[in-house]
């Protein structure tokens, strides 16, 4: 067949809302942004592991402890879902890692911000699997099939990890002055962050190209954020806590809250490797995967020593 | 040893509850069958999603050409008979 016939057959069975499967026929475009974006993906889970596991021995109970890890090993799981379907590409989990390191790949900006104290356990709960539910709930309508379902399952599992980052904040905000203080300062540090988590206005959104026209995104960044404002403006207030945004308002004309900016400069900074704690994200990730080697060449040895006992036996 | 790679993959099966059929999962990469299986308990099973795992090489499934599907699946296409709407019953007649 002719690319372009190919193409055309390509873009009809997406119109008619069927799955691209990683066997059939796709542009090598289409390819090269799925892979860019399931990796991106798949490291903000992983990466996303450090700013929470830095709370896990100083949880303030054994409950939390518990939900804490629980949560953190479910970031495990979805990082390994995606990586799994990156592969289905043709791109090896060996390259993907590399790409990481290298800095070729990104992650979510968010994860570059620290952590300073138990609220912000309540906020990243919140507002930034707030925000990846989102954008993942809006994704389990992908036209590439391992990525759909991957979503799907992920979407299961996400909705108790926002659910106790929000009762983390309204048992804080109820609490102590001082506790409530910490609370509303944790959203102040964590909202704007969070709102970048949908990346660029769409006017100036690089990557949108072919994605709305391939359904591999559904919705854009601008309308995935204003959902997400809409959401969680109503859940701040029911908590006594403020949105650090002065034009934060209710538009009744359009039905959804008025904004004000992000600071896109800062964004981009941090994009660029220049947050607070990029250098040292990455330098953990490679340092755990370095120290977990002798791991994986034992695994190995004892594999090839059994396949071995085997043969003779 | 010197190629760290990330072992071989494989296809991870669940069923969900004793009686169902099993359904592809994902997968996960393990050195041999037994660390497969506990990988796939870890990665796929953490909320009591399944009584059963299968874990089978990836390079063991030999899989149909979605190119192909057509020609390859076209041997059922004329064959209305194989279902039970196909044959007229007589007015009336019950629990058939
Ligand atoms: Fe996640
Ligand atoms: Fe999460």
């Amino acid at each position: 067949m002719e690319d372009v016939e190919r193409l055309e057959a390509f873009q009809a069975k997406i119109d008619r809302e069927e799955k691209i499967e990683p066997k059939d026929w796709m542009p090598a475009e289409y390819r090269k942004h799925l892979i860019r974006q399931i990796s991106q993906h798949a490291h903000s889970e992983v990466i996303g592991m450090q700013p929470e596991g830095n709370w896990i021995t100083r949880a303030p109970s054994l409950r939390a402890k518990v939900v804490l890890l629980a949560k953190i090993q479910d970031e495990a799981g979805h990082g390994l879902y995606l990586y799994c379907a990156a592969e289905t590409l043709g791109i090896s989990r060996e390259e993907l890692l590399e790409q990481l390191h290298s800095g070729k790949a990104k992650y979510s900006s968010i994860f570059n911000y620290p952590t300073l104290n138990w609220a912000d356990m309540g906020a990243v709960g919140w507002l930034v699997d707030g925000a990846a539910i989102v954008n993942q709930v809006s994704l389990q309508r992908t036209s590439f099939g391992p990525y759909s379902r991957g979503m799907v399952r992920i979407c299961k599992e996400e909705s108790f990890h926002q659910r106790q980052g929000y009762e983390i904040m309204a048992t804080m905000a109820k609490g102590t002055p001082e506790q409530k203080r910490m609370a509303q300062e944790a959203l102040d540090r964590i909202w704007w962050p969070a709102l970048g988590m949908f990346g660029p206005h769409d006017k100036d959104s690089p990557n949108t190209g072919n994605a709305m026209k391939w359904k591999i995104k559904r919705e854009t960044n601008d309308e995935l954020r204003q959902k997400f404002i809409d959401k969680t403006v109503q859940q701040a207030e029911v908590i006594g806590l403020t949105v650090p945004d002065p034009d934060m308002k209710w538009n009744e004309d359009k039905g959804q809250y008025d904004h004000g900016e992000i600071d896109w400069e800062e964004f981009m900074n941090v994009v660029r490797g220049k947050g607070p704690c990029n250098a040292q994200r990455l330098e953990h990730h490679k340092k755990a995967h370095d120290e977990g080697r002798w791991v994986r060449d034992a695994a190995t040895a004892y594999a090839k020593k059994q396949q071995s006992k085997k043969q003779v036996a | 040893m010197s190629v760290d790679n990330q072992w071989p993959l494989w296809e991870v099966f669940i069923q969900s509850k004793t009686g169902l059929p099993y359904k592809h999962s994902g997968s996960v990469h393990a050195p041999d069958g037994e660390m497969a299986l506990q990988n796939a308990r870890d990665t796929y099973t953490r909320r009591m999603e399944g009584t059963s795992i299968w874990v089978v090489p990836t390079d063991a499934i030999v899989a149909s050409s979605p190119d192909d599907s057509g020609s390859f699946f076209d041997p059922s296409d004329d064959k209305a008979y194989r279902h039970p709407t196909f044959y007229v019953m007589p007015e009336g007649a019950k629990h058939i």
